[in-house]
């Protein structure tokens, strides 16, 4: 990516948060928040992944097996646009922080866009497995699957709504830079999506 | 930190919070880079026949990811170590309950037929797959 014009004019603008935060950490509130948030969010797809191994090869006594409907190409190249969504988002944070707010707003539509991509295909996954008898009771593995991965498609499916307001936000001029955080908070969300469906996609998809 | 190390060029690391420097844009690009060449690798193994070596190495790989993304896209590596506490302590605790959850369930035993689906689907055991 080469240095434009906005580049050279805006960049030396100070960024945000370079006087620190008073608060009794030393660090944002509403950071940290977030980062206890995610903290909890481990046990809630742990409680789901766990679930899924327990339950998965096991008590099949009807339907399909989960892991004889699934489309590695196709769910590899989801999983790759996600990933490539971590990218666009981090480079939308910096963006902002560097006061390029048009630049900005093309990486966080680009972002919501990689998501509507991956919810999509996770649509036509389940619509797929559903045509092929593979229902959300069929069995107990079924069961897992869904609920793991939808719960999952639930998360990416808020991030994109976060990702549109933050796109409006700035938009009407109601982000500039010293508030570059509050894209870095709704960023960790986001990077948080991706490193789960990490776990999901190597531990349901390729262990088998 | 003074507003004068902010950066001259739209590639250098940008200055943020309590004076942590985060990587810039170019960066960023080597690392979804790198990134993008690991998952290509894992989604090789599905067409190699690896045999035992298969999971160990998935689970590398999958780790590799995890941490990278956590370390440069969310700042971990850059941020105060407050953040990482937090979130490490969670991944620490969700690995330590669920682990315990699945031991207790004899999921890392030879018994194919655990508890759970002997009273959830109330059939004989020979009818289990």
């Amino acid at each position: 990516m080469s240095a434009t014009t906005e580049d050279t004019e805006l960049v030396h603008a100070p960024t945000a948060h370079t006087e620190g935060h008073h608060t009794s950490t030393g660090v944002s509130n509403e950071k940290m928040g977030m980062w206890a948030f995610l903290g909890s969010e481990c046990l809630l797809f742990g409680g789901l992944i766990s679930t899924f191994l327990l339950l998965r090869g096991k008590g099949v006594v009807r339907g399909p097996q989960v892991k004889d409907l699934y489309d590695i190409p196709f769910t590899s190249v989801s999983s790759f646009v996600l990933l490539m969504s971590s990218l666009t988002m981090v480079l939308a944070l910096s963006a902002v922080q560097r006061g390029l707010h048009r630049r900005a707003r093309v990486w966080l539509l680009a972002t919501a866009l990689f998501g509507l991509v991956f919810v999509s295909g996770q649509v036509y996954e389940f619509t797929t497995f559903y045509k092929e008898g593979l229902g959300f009771s069929t069995n107990l593995q079924s069961s897992a699957f869904y609920v793991l991965t939808g719960f999952h498609g639930v998360h990416v499916t808020i991030g994109i709504l976060m990702l549109i307001s933050l796109f409006f936000m700035s938009l009407r001029g109601n982000l500039p830079t010293e508030k570059s955080e509050t894209v870095e908070i709704i960023g960790l969300y986001w990077h948080f999506v991706d490193v789960v469906w990490i776990l999901i996609f190597t531990v349901v998809y390729l262990i088998q | 930190m003074s507003a004068a190390a902010a950066p001259t060029t739209a590639h250098e690391e940008t200055v943020h919070g309590a004076g942590h420097a985060h990587p810039g844009d170019g960066k960023y690009v080597q690392i979804a880079i790198i990134l993008g060449v690991i998952t290509a690798a894992e989604v090789a193994t599905y067409y190699v026949d690896l045999g035992v070596a298969l999971i160990p190495i998935l689970m590398v790989m999958m780790v590799v990811k995890f941490g990278i993304v956590a370390g440069f896209f969310m700042h971990l590596k850059f941020d105060t170590p407050l953040f990482r506490r937090l979130f490490v302590a969670g991944i620490v605790l969700a690995v330590a309950v669920y682990l315990a959850f699945l031991a207790s369930m004899q999921y890392f035993g030879n018994d194919t037929t655990s508890e759970i689906n002997r009273h959830s689907l109330g059939v004989p055991t020979t009818e289990l797959t």
